[in-house]
């Protein structure tokens, strides 16, 4: 066996450095190509090389999925009240504080109505940068105020996923929201009102086990880890390496639990496609 | 069955032990005063102890393995039980038990999750970890409970669904979603009781319902105190801090509205008196099954679409 065989195609780059020093350029994460960031805007932040997506918030996504400044936004500074007043090493209430600072967001979702193509629609994007994307009270409630607004004036949803899961520091509240959301989305079913899920990098826990699951139609973005156990978890639990790809799109592809693929270059056409066919 | 005897219940069973030494020598010697000073002691100790219980100790005694599980419950409570098995798509789920039941005068769909007493049983019941096999078998006994028009009785007890490769490929996440999805819009009445652990999605996945229900020293979150401390506390060690910071026990989720009712137990916890734990809650549940079956389907689904609706707390 060669001594110096490498085990993977690339040795995998520091993440941390990937902020070059004039704030111009980007490094791709997977395959290192430094890209300029005006053409990483225009490339919707996916590697010009090697397709590798970036996670980008519901700010970008807005940007290109909907028509030029048709998004409203809906209960927009609807924040966390903390209600265990949970505290680990930190308080949760100066987690929140802290991520509303930074991220000029408030909560982990963002929710509104816009137009695709020129049809209505509800829409409903994740921010994994705040607290890991979780599910706290303000994202159930939010999602259900969107699907309350979508049954009322039968608007097509989308709900953009990325996300960890529910959020610990709500406890029983944040495990109630995926009971929530998900009873609120037979609403939509009965009225047969299309709910395309989109599933991102990363989806996984309580979020996948609702409504990122319950849509008419599974859109997934490549090679996002897409589960319910973390795959740290389920390496613990069976003491054994999982396989290559395993949660990937690609997998839930193939299990079929996703309807197909979608480059995020193509997400809005696909988008406006499944509608135009549904409706 | 050997005893198993939790740290804090340590004071009470050495009282108890000089107790019953006393009371085999009682006849040769005049203790009849100190036995009675004594026993007065152990039951006031009793009472200080199980009353101030902390999160962590009702945690564990959800989990005493003495404790009642699913079928303890079904054959103490109902006449004439069936079990029925399998998802019809899959395999049985050994994680949960289900079928027809008569309970009192109502015919009922009943099911829980069913752990094991020893390891051979507890590997054949995967510890209550279900598969999603597991959930389909739970959503196709719900759908013939609406089919026939009968009432579902759901009982929580699991340390969570099951993380495993085979879970992943078959679709766990999908199985709990279409299950909430599902039990919302159910056309019968279901009641749910936390008899034991319910942690997280897992529990929930057979867990929505008109009435919520939970015995007194059970335990239900988004995830288990250790989990929680080895994530948040990045340390196994703070699952005392992370059960108080969680507020997961009943009277917490009393408060938070999160469930309806807290069902007593005998005092020491359901294990010290299976047959008066299973009477507590057979009255508990002909009480709240002679109340739903006067509601309206579409009334009934309506409310339940509701309840959930009005969980969570935020600021606008």
């Amino acid at each position: 066996m060669p001594w110096f065989r490498r085990s993977k195609v690339n040795i995998s780059p520091d993440t941390q450095k990937r902020e070059l020093p004039d704030g111009l350029w980007e490094k791709c994460p997977s395959c290192g190509e430094i890209i300029h960031k005006k053409q990483l805007e225009l490339n919707l932040w996916t590697c010009l090389k090697c397709d590798y997506h970036w996670r980008i918030g519901s700010k970008e996504y807005i940007s290109f999925l909907l028509d030029k400044n048709s998004f409203k936004e809906m209960d927009r500074k609807m924040r966390s009240a903390d209600p265990l007043e949970f505290r680990d090493t930190k308080k949760y209430s100066d987690r929140i504080a802290e991520a509303i600072k930074k991220l000029d967001l408030y909560d982990a979702v963002r929710t509104g109505t816009g137009k695709i193509e020129g049809r209505d629609v509800a829409l409903g994007c994740m921010d994994f940068e705040f607290i890991g994307g979780s599910m706290g009270s303000v994202v159930g409630e939010k999602l259900a105020r969107l699907i309350d607004k979508a049954y009322k004036d039968k608007l097509p949803t989308i709900i953009i996923s990325r996300s960890g899961g529910a959020r610990m520091m709500e406890g029983a509240y944040s495990l109630m929201q995926l009971a929530k959301v998900s009873a609120r989305l037979t609403k939509l079913a009965e009225a047969g009102i299309p709910y395309i899920s989109v599933l991102t990098d990363p989806t996984t826990g309580g979020t996948t086990a609702s409504y990122a699951m319950l849509g008419d139609i599974h859109i997934a973005e490549p090679k996002a880890l897409i589960g319910f156990a973390g795959p740290r978890v389920i390496k613990q639990t069976i003491g054994k390496d999982l396989p290559e790809g395993f949660q990937k799109s690609e997998f839930l592809l193939e299990k079929g639990f996703i309807d197909f693929i979608s480059h995020r270059k193509d997400l809005r056409t696909n988008i406006i496609r499944v509608l135009d066919l549904l409706i | 069955m050997a005893k198993t005897i939790l740290d804090f219940e340590k004071p009470i069973f050495e009282l108890e032990q000089k107790l019953e030494e006393m009371r085999k020598f009682s006849d040769r010697l005049d203790i009849e005063k100190d036995m009675v000073r004594l026993e007065e002691k152990v039951r006031q100790l009793k009472e200080e102890v199980y009353k101030g219980l902390t999160r962590w100790q009702r945690v564990q005694l959800a989990r005493h393995p003495e404790r009642p599980y699913t079928l303890d419950y079904i054959y103490a409570m109902t006449e004439s039980f069936v079990e029925l098995h399998g998802d019809r798509l899959f395999r049985d789920d050994k994680a949960i038990v289900g079928g027809l039941a008569q309970l009192g005068n109502h015919k009922v769909v009943i099911m829980g999750q069913q752990k094991g007493r020893d390891t051979k049983s507890n590997l054949y019941r995967n510890f209550g970890m279900m598969n999603p096999e597991g959930y389909r078998k739970a959503l196709r006994l719900m759908k013939l409970a609406e089919k026939f028009n009968k009432p579902v009785i759901t009982m929580l007890d699991t340390p969570g669904a099951f993380p495993g490769i085979e879970a992943e490929e078959r679709g766990q996440a999908e199985a709990i979603a279409r299950n909430l999805f599902e039990m919302a819009r159910l056309k019968v009445p279901i009641i749910v009781v936390i008899i034991g652990e319910g942690a997280s999605g897992g529990a929930l996945g057979i867990g929505v319902g008109d009435r919520i229900l939970m015995l007194e020293n059970c335990w239900y979150s988004v995830i288990s105190p250790e989990s929680c401390s080895s994530i948040l506390w990045r340390s196994w060690d703070y699952k005392e801090q992370a059960a108080e910071a969680l507020k997961l026990t009943a009277p917490d989720l009393l408060e938070q509205g999160i469930i309806d009712r807290i069902i007593p137990e005998p005092l020491g916890g359901a294990h010290k008196d299976h047959k008066q734990m299973a009477d507590t809650l057979k009255t508990a549940l002909i009480e709240e099954l002679d109340a739903l079956i006067k509601i309206k389907p579409e009334k009934l689904v309506t409310a339940r679409i509701e309840k959930f609706g009005k969980m969570g707390v935020f600021v606008e």
